[in-house]
């Protein structure tokens, strides 16, 4: 049985149709990839399965769990943790909160290791603990939100976009950092434009192309793949 | 007029006690604006019922154990009833308020900011009617609870002109605990950062596992319960209760969070304080009918120069 298994989800905005019928599922250790252009139901995959939005119709399983019709605070409780679009870092409290944040949902006493270990995996906050969230660069942010997520211990880690907007060593720096998290035992969910990293540290990939999934395979074949090479690697 | 030290502590003394009292009403527009970006018009006329409710339990509770007033009553006895009546009119406003929240403003949370902003007028409305019928149209007396005893001078023995009353301590002892109380909750408590990062970010907060209902009515619940608090020392300070006294007052706590930076806190406790002296300032030493236009003349002054009030800050870009 999968870890995180997604069945037929139809999720609208309104009355646009986003997700038209999208089937993945992701295994325990895993780190699969959602790559496809803008506008064709990443994010919005991501958000149905952290349930900001919440599926029409399909069903969603965490270990075997429906997790489709659940509120998002009781989906993080049950174990999985998301790096938003965006970042969405709290700007007015300071690293530290924010990470305080990121395990709100958790009543344990290892919190405290846990800081640790996300502070030994990102030097940089380490250095800023005691600075506003909202004065950090847009890689230390996306280091905070990554670190953010993974204080509630999640079981799957949905990462969107981490590397929109950082320079090419700063996206290097957090690829590296997502083997590593998931090196530790986190299975990953990686949402990517950056097609060619994210098929280098994934093991499998689906392609999303307006709102259904068009291609599945692994990595390896992905880009090795002439439609993916063309339009996602750039290469003719 | 002969311009003391005495009397410029007496106006000061005066500027302070309605400050507070105005603070404390300020914290419930800055909470809710905060949290939901509403400026919630009908958090004046919660205050309003808060003194109204209070005004019916010091009256009624003599009257059931057949005294003519409040003051009648043995201290023990009058100290549990002052409690009583406070921790009532918080429970009340307090939930008053989540109601409102819950029934009128839930449903509008992601309309355009018009919608719940007129709702709120209405809500307004219909608590100012509510309090019309309860009470009637002219302004009821609140009666005075404490023997009228002048500490400075009768008790500690000063010589002094200055007076500071029994019933000045009870409302410095009602509001300011209340104030310091509720900067500390935000900032230290579980709760208190849930509020903020709700306050910050509605979505992030969620997918950290906040529940953002109840962390809004959570915000609804203690605004409410510092107006209710709030309700019983205007009452006890001012000796009035009228069910018009919501819009001034209301007017006055929103100015005090607006020129504190709204959203803020501190600043709303801040702006609080700054407002109740102003006026007191104003009334003493300028024209008591120039009062209004004095503080919002300083609220434009100030506004012009710190467009984010006092201690607002601009909110920090995303990088």
């Amino acid at each position: 049985m999968a870890l995180l298994e997604a069945t037929d989800l139809h999720t609208y905005y309104g009355h646009i149709h986003a997700l038209k019928g999208i089937s993945l599922h992701v295994e325990e250790g895993e780190i699969v990839t959602l790559i496809g252009a803008n506008g064709a139901g990443k994010t919005t995959t991501l958000k149905s399965i952290s349930g900001l939005l919440h599926p029409r119709r399909g069903t969603i399983t965490l270990a075997g769990r429906r997790i489709d019709q659940m509120p998002p605070h009781e989906i993080v409780g049950l174990g999985i943790g998301q790096a938003p679009e965006g970042r969405r870092i709290f700007p007015r409290m300071t690293v530290q909160e924010n990470l305080e944040m990121g395990a709100f949902a958790r009543r344990d006493g290892s919190i405290k290791a846990d800081m640790e270990r996300v502070l030994t995996l990102f030097p940089r906050l380490k250095e800023r603990t005691n600075q506003l969230g909202g004065t950090l660069s847009g890689g230390e942010q996306q280091m905070l939100a990554i670190g953010r997520a993974l204080m509630a211990r999640p079981r799957v880690l949905l990462l969107d976009e981490p590397s929109m907007g950082l320079a090419p060593m700063l996206v290097e720096l957090i690829f590296r950092t997502i083997v590593e998290i998931n090196q530790q035992g986190t299975t990953i969910l990686l949402v990517e434009q950056n097609a060619l990293m994210a098929l280098n540290v994934a093991r499998r990939g689906y392609v999303l192309e307006t709102g259904t999934i068009v291609l599945h395979d692994t990595a390896a074949n992905l880009q090795q793949n002439e439609m993916v090479q063309k339009a996602y690697l750039g290469i003719e | 007029m002969q311009v003391t030290p005495e009397l410029l502590i007496q106006v000061l003394l005066i500027g302070i006690t309605n400050g507070a009292i105005i603070a404390l009403v300020a914290l419930g527009y800055t909470l809710v604006y905060g949290i939901v970006e509403l400026i919630n018009f009908a958090h004046g006329d919660v205050f309003m019922l808060g003194t109204m409710l209070s005004l019916t339990m010091v009256t009624w509770v003599p009257s059931l154990m057949g005294l003519r007033g409040a003051w009648l009553m043995p201290t023990p006895l009058l100290m549990a009833l002052v409690l009583g009546t406070l921790i009532l009119a918080m429970v009340f406003c307090g939930l008053l308020n989540v109601a409102i929240e819950r029934f009128a403003y839930r449903r509008l949370r992601n309309a355009p900011r018009l919608a719940p902003l007129i709702t709120a007028i209405g809500v307004s409305f219909i608590l100012v009617n509510v309090g019309l019928h309860w009470k009637g149209a002219s302004p009821v007396n609140f009666p005075d609870l404490l023997p009228n005893v002048n500490l400075l001078a009768g008790v500690l023995g000063l010589n002094t002109t200055v007076t500071f009353t029994l019933k000045d301590l009870l409302v410095i002892l009602i509001t300011v605990p209340l104030i310091v109380g509720l900067q500390l909750f935000v900032q230290r408590t579980r709760l208190g950062k849930a509020m903020r990062a709700t306050a910050q970010d509605r979505e992030a907060a969620q997918i950290m596992g906040i529940d953002i209902n109840l962390t809004i009515a959570l915000t609804f619940l203690l605004g409410g319960a510092l107006a209710g608090a709030a309700g019983l020392a205007f009452g006890l300070y001012n000796n009035i209760a009228w069910f018009f006294q919501g819009f001034r007052n209301g007017l006055y706590a929103f100015t005090a969070a607006v020129m504190g930076g709204i959203g803020n806190v501190t600043g709303a406790a801040l702006g609080g304080f700054v407002i109740g002296l102003l006026a007191a300032f104003s009334d003493f030493f300028f024209d008591p009918r120039w009062t209004q236009a004095v503080v919002f003349a300083v609220l434009i002054l100030i506004l012009v120069f710190r467009p984010t009030g006092l201690l607002g800050e601009k909110q920090a870009e995303r990088a």
